[in-house]
């Protein structure tokens, strides 16, 4: 956004306010990290109230993902659609949350039911409106129902006061609409540091992919940052509500506003991470100056980079988005945490980046990253080896509103289909998605930003266009479900999972589809081939995915987890689980709560959750064995390219893991012997992996695994029984 | 910049710079609160440490509450700091202190005090260009 002074009319908005309801609520301290209350709003009733979070549900759900996956199985039915009005969006923190002390712990975790899969979607994001939601008295927030016309919802946090109201003359794209509402909210230049956006963007209103921009404003740079809760479509169901945005102010910040029980541990742990980042970081991933982004070269010399639709998983291009060329546009040695006192610091930004297409084209402006997943997918995946066009699409997703995640991986399908005729520039209304052709898949963002023609069509996601283009076009819907990579509807992240059956399993044996953040096992099963049998990758496939729920019942970033580790982690047992990391996560929530949990208590904490959500995908008609299979193009060679590219490879495994010997034979068999021993492998880790969840072969939780953990709620243990 | 320059080989041990300190800002004669520090490094020898005002912390502080004022000097806005500890961690000669208890984090403003009172000459206030 450029960096000129009072260019907004801010006036001339207020007075297009009309308040359509007010609320007053009393303002209470937290109490060892928890309000004990969430508020309900109702955007079509004007109905807004607080909720006393019931003892039995603060016990099982704890907090974060948890309490919104509990609103949320209250508010929907079966039937229940993502446009549905008892659709709700859920933020909620978590009770470490909005702590200063340990970093990475000012995350909000949003849900709603997906438009991409019918089913919960969880993201976890950055900026300040959780922490602040927090403090300003709500442990939560839920909001369903559908305004008739864009509002804002302003949330008071030191006077006790809410507000809906209409809001019709602020920008609707987010670079522009969080720079007018921070402006607009806080009373001068020193308050706009405690007041947060969440806000989406003109392509959330026409895309599935539709994500949510989480600000804070960065005093350095005198601008608000953004941070997404990209995945699954949250913005597009919070346009089709038509929250413009949600505006919360909160000042009075400190160190002690959760009310810890032992801020001497809190602060010590804290101290003792911050040491650790600051001396280790830049041995180890180098988060402070690159942040994620660090990773692309890794990746690519692991054969682990998405290439043109994860056809390959390098190119000798990819060294042109390597980490160093970010570290270039980065402006360094500013505190980029997305939340005070992380002193990881990974959210990194480039100033005054001159636009070169769309409707602020010329304008300069600051981009929040790109991180790692935005490059491999708006840049290798699409075979854009053009770090300038990265920085301009990542850039317009997200002032747009839309998930780089999905945008990258659905733009390489189109590209993918395209090069195989199954579109054309016909089809595509003019567009030539020819790999690499950056300015295409701008044009093609601007379109669904607009709502025009093929625009709408992509922005609904691979799935989508996969039914799409089989019926209208008579294309193979085989082939189409091969190379589409999603699972349960929602598109892949980008790590190349074809030579690692455990990240498979990471992706797709997975609560709301290929994720990441359940579990990245590459480097433990494909390069230190630590979890050889089915039962090993089970137990990981067990361990991680629970494991990192816990970061979302807290409010708290994966990242200080294991992307700095002790310095003598590698002597530790089990050191990919960052032992001393798990105890100073145990240590932080004692201190804060004044509970006694131990490690182990910690995971029996997640596995509950993480069967509630397994069992919530079942009440929405989804949630069995049949929706966890990849497509094959994340198993292995889908065509005979992609099998000569790496021929020897694969010649060697039908060897030595087949017995057979590939001599003679043509690619094509070739592929179908690889497919045959793959899809078998693949149906024997989900035998292993369901029964060490204490699922059924079906993948349904069973009862007793449910009554084991803790979760046998009455309407939990009605539901599974009858699919059991 | 103004910062306090320490003589440690005219150090007699006599802890008074500490006791000057935690008693004009903290109303305590407690070394924890001083945010100059004597320690024992061998017989008859000790070492001080104190801020050099390098303003590494400066840079880290998430909310900018550590600014340098108009004499070179580190200051903390109290008001603005949210007690996260990053400029404790960053700081490369650990004079970032912290006591029990506290939540703002404190160090040596150069205000003269101590070295006023000691009794062996080992403080002295000075000026080097930045």
């Amino acid at each position: 956004m450029s960096t000129n002074e009072a260019k907004y009319d801010i006036e001339k908005f207020r007075k297009a306010h009309k308040i359509l309801k007010e609320f007053s609520y009393e303002l209470k301290p937290v109490v060892k990290g928890y309000n004990d209350r969430t508020l309900y709003i109702n955007l079509a009733t004007m109905e807004i109230k607080e909720k006393p979070v019931p003892a039995a549900m603060k016990k099982k759900f704890i907090g974060g993902k948890g309490y919104d996956l509990k609103l949320l199985w209250d508010a929907v039915s079966g039937s229940t659609r993502w446009d549905s009005p008892e659709n709700e969006i859920c933020i909620a923190t978590g009770p470490i949350a909005g702590n200063t002390n340990y970093p990475g712990s000012g995350k909000s975790l949003v849900t709603t039911i997906s438009p991409q899969t019918g089913i919960p979607i969880d993201s976890n994001v950055g900026g300040h409106f959780g922490p602040y939601l927090k403090f300003s008295g709500f442990d939560a927030m839920e909001i369903q129902g559908k305004s008739d016309r864009d509002v804002i919802i302003y949330i008071d946090g030191n006077q006790g006061k809410i507000q809906i109201m209409e809001a019709p003359e602020e920008a609707v794209d987010s670079h522009v609409l969080a720079e007018q509402l921070h402006e607009m909210f806080a009373a001068n230049e020193r308050e706009k540091q405690h007041v947060s956006v969440v806000s989406a963007g003109h392509g959330a209103e026409h895309a599935w992919i539709g994500c949510l921009n989480f600000s804070y404003w960065d005093k350095r740079r005198k601008l608000p940052r953004l941070k997404q809760a990209g995945r699954g479509g949250i913005g597009t169901v919070f346009r089709n509500k038509k929250i413009k945005a949600m505006v919360v102010k909160y000042s009075g910040l400190t160190g002690k506003s959760n009310n810890p029980v032992d801020m001497e541990t809190l602060q010590k742990t804290g101290l003792k991470l911050h040491k650790e980042i600051l001396s280790l970081d830049d041995k180890q991933c180098q988060m402070r100056t690159i942040g994620t982004a660090h990773l692309v070269e890794i990746m690519n010399d692991y054969d682990l980079l998405p290439v043109k639709n994860f056809r390959y998983g390098s190119h000798p291009e990819a060294v042109k988005l390597a980490s160093w060329v970010w570290k270039k546009y980065f402006t360094q040695n500013v505190p980029d945490g997305c939340w005070f006192g992380c002193t990881m610091s990974c959210a990194h930004g480039i100033d005054n980046f001159e636009l070169k297409t769309g409707p602020y084209k010329g304008q300069k402006v600051l981009v929040d990253g790109p991180e790692y997943e935005t490059v491999g997918g708006c840049g290798s995946s699409t075979a854009i080896f053009n770090p300038d066009a990265v920085v301009e699409i990542n850039f317009y997703c997200d002032t747009y509103g839309l998930d780089t995640i999905s945008f990258g991986t659905l733009t390489a399908f189109v590209m993918d289909c395209y090069e195989n005729g199954i579109l054309n520039k016909e089809r595509t209304d003019g567009l030539e998605m020819t790999w690499g052709n950056w300015e295409a898949a701008l044009e093609m963002m601007h379109r669904i930003a607009r709502g025009e023609g093929f625009g709408l069509i992509a922005g609904k996601g691979v799935k989508y266009m996969q039914e799409y283009f089989a019926r209208e076009y008579g294309a193979d819907a085989q082939f189409l479900k091969d190379i589409g990579m999603h699972g349960k509807g929602l598109e892949q992240s980008e790590y190349q999972s074809k030579e690692s059956l455990a990240q498979q399993g990471g992706y797709y044996l997975t609560n709301k589809g290929p994720q990441h953040d359940e579990a990245w096992l590459i480097f433990m099963d494909m390069v230190n081939n630590q979890i050889p049998t089915f039962e090993n990758k089970a137990e990981a496939l067990h361990y991680f995915p629970i494991f990192r729920t816990w970061f979302g019942l807290q409010g708290l970033c994966k990242l200080p987890w294991n992307d700095v580790e002790p310095a003598d982690n590698a002597k530790q047992d089990e050191p990919n689980k960052v032992p001393e990391h798990v105890q100073n996560y145990v240590d932080v929530y004692n201190a804060i709560t004044g509970e006694h949990i131990d490690k182990q208590e910690l995971m029996m904490q997640s596995e509950r959750v993480y069967n509630f959500q397994r069992v919530f995908n079942l009440k929405m008609g989804h949630g069995k064995r049949p929706d966890d299979y990849p497509p094959y193009r994340a198993m292995g060679p889908v065509t005979v390219e992609e099998y000569e590219s790496r021929a020897e490879r694969y010649d060697k495994q039908l060897l030595e893991k087949q017995n057979i010997d590939p001599a003679g034979k043509s690619s094509e068999e070739k592929i179908k012997l690889h497919r045959q021993y793959r899809e078998k492998q693949y149906e024997s880790l989900i035998d292993a992996v369901f029964k060490r969840r204490g699922w059924s072969r079906d993948g349904v939780p069973t009862v007793e695994h449910l009554k084991e953990i803790g979760m046998d709620l009455p309407d939990v243990i009605e539901l599974v029984k009858k699919h059991l | 910049m103004k910062y306090l320059h320490t003589f440690a080989e005219k150090c007699n041990g006599c802890n008074t710079c500490m006791s000057v300190c935690s008693q004009l800002y903290f109303k305590v004669d407690d070394p924890e609160k001083s945010a100059i520090k004597v320690s024992a490094a061998g017989k008859n020898s000790f070492a001080l440490s104190v801020c050099n005002q390098c303003r590494v912390c400066v840079a880290e502080c998430p909310t900018a509450a550590i600014t340098v004022n108009k004499q070179g000097v580190v200051m903390i806005n109290k008001t603005l700091c949210i007690n996260c500890l990053a400029c404790v961690a960053a700081c490369p000669t650990d004079v970032m202190m912290t006591y029990r208890g506290g939540l703002v984090p404190f160090k040596c403003i150069a205000c003269d005090a101590c070295a006023k009172q000691c009794p062996t000459g080992a403080l002295k206030i000075e000026v080097k260009e930045d």
